[in-house]
């Protein structure tokens, strides 16, 4: 998520104050990304250094400041908006890790522990599908957020149903089976990072 | 006999559907396929139950069981209370015909019947006069909205619009039950989503469902998804806390 993009976004449509800003903002993506107002003011000091938007405030941080944006932060709105974001790097995953760990700890059922997450992830599909159902029936920025949301979480259940099938048949052949070594060096090689 | 399940919307505690230890076997040693493993299940009045599974889990033998297309090996169904093992063949066809929706993958409208005509259906194969099929079949149709499009065939409809005449006739009369396996077929995401939703809002007049999906973003718009493997329930979701917990609740960066 780009603070500084999403204001500048703001900013485009006209001249705003901070306080403005920050509840543009909180709407704008279904209230689902609370925003500090002092986030909302650093943001917009580093924009102006930046020359991405200028105040016509006299000269002391606060409300009584307003904002607009420049050429160069039109431009740069511009650009951020094509460039894809960075998923060439596969993210230090958390319930990968577990999974991984799930599979070579002795005693450990790791087709229990992929049902507790499958469960899990469910029951908080079912949550944002009753805000869609509800809330964001009349609020499009909502209704994209949630959606964008369901997709990730589909698609981690996905990976569990694979993972668990991939574990079965793992048992079935342990001849071939290689979960013991191979998963931690092959991430280090990736470069897994955030 | 009310089972020891979560869920519904809070209607009175009737189970519409229950199943009791159910089994399910085809063919015989050494083929024999255990379809159904000892299946406790029960659904409510007003309940919208997703069934999960991987393909070849049983999914669609417990939706045909449910309907009382076909008999368990052993085990009981209840709909409505009453016991399908002992009630003869033609009461099951008149508890099919008037109790129970059913909506297909396809939707299985008949083409050359109009949109009402097809929501009537049921009801004038069950012997209801024409004319007050007719009247329940439109009211169907308004509910789904799309009783604008009453006097067109199948093919004249969009895809959205064949699977609402088709849950229009799922639901026609005064149904209790409704089953459903993959009700939204080869529909995008959006459209099947409206779907789900048409189907929630049926419960929430008071029918119990029942839906058979491999898709984890349709089964979340029930009440209650239980998890089927290799014939067998695996687990199912617990009641989850209102969506209100997922707002302003997260950081950005």
């Amino acid at each position: 998520m780009s603070v500084p993009h999403a204001l500048l976004a703001l900013l485009s449509e006209g001249p705003k104050y901070g306080l403005q800003l920050r509840e543009e903002f909180e709407a704008g993506t279904g209230e689902v990304w609370p925003l500090n107002v002092g986030q909302v003011y650093k943001t917009l000091g580093r924009l102006e250094r930046d020359g991405l938007a200028e105040s016509d405030g006299n000269g002391q941080d606060g409300p009584q400041k307003r904002y607009r944006i420049t050429a160069a932060g039109r431009e740069a709105l511009a650009v951020w908006l094509r460039t894809p974001p960075d998923l060439t790097s596969p993210p230090r995953d958390e319930l990968v890790m577990k999974v991984l760990v799930a599979a070579r700890v002795p005693g450990t059922d790791a087709h229990e522990v992929i049902q507790a997450h499958r469960l899990y992830l469910l029951e908080l599909m079912q949550q944002w599908t009753r805000l869609k159902e509800g809330e964001a029936r009349d609020d499009l920025s909502l209704a994209l957020v949630v959606d964008a949301e369901l997709f990730r979480l589909d698609a981690v259940i996905r990976w569990l149903d694979a993972a668990d099938v991939r574990l079965t048949r793992a048992a079935a052949e342990p001849l071939r089976s290689s979960t013991a070594a191979a998963p931690v060096p092959q991430l280090r090689r990736l470069g897994a990072r955030r | 006999m009310s089972g020891p399940e979560q869920g519904g919307n809070g209607h009175s505690a009737v189970n519409v559907l229950e199943l009791r230890d159910v089994s399910k076997t085809y063919g015989r040693e050494p083929d024999k396929v255990r379809a159904l493993v000892g299946v406790d299940l029960s659904v409510r009045a007003g309940e919208m139950l997703a069934v999960m599974g991987p393909s070849g889990s049983g999914k669609s033998t417990l939706l045909t069981i449910a309907g009382s297309l076909e008999d368990p090996t052993s085990g009981e169904v209840r709909v409505c209370g009453m016991a399908l093992a002992e009630m003869p063949e033609d009461r099951k066809a008149r508890l099919r015909r008037r109790v129970i929706g059913y909506v297909f993958q396809d939707f299985n409208l008949l083409p050359g019947l109009t949109a009402a005509e097809n929501a009537a259906l049921p009801l004038e194969l069950d012997g209801v006069a024409v004319p007050k099929a007719r009247a329940a079949g439109l009211a169907a149709l308004e509910a789904l909205g799309v009783a604008g499009r009453a006097s067109r065939f199948p093919d004249q409809l969009s895809g959205g619009e064949r699977q609402r005449v088709a849950i229009a006739r799922a639901v026609v009369g005064d149904r209790r039950l409704l089953l459903a396996d993959e009700p939204s077929g080869a529909l995008d995401s959006v459209n099947a989503a409206d779907v789900m939703r048409l189907l929630h809002e049926a419960c929430q007049r008071g029918v119990a469902a029942v839906v058979v999906t491999h898709d984890a973003q349709l089964a979340a718009w029930a009440d209650r998804v239980v998890l089927l493997r290799d014939g067998r329930l695996t687990g199912q979701t617990a009641r989850p806390p209102g969506p209100e917990s997922l707002l302003m609740r997260r950081e950005v960066r």
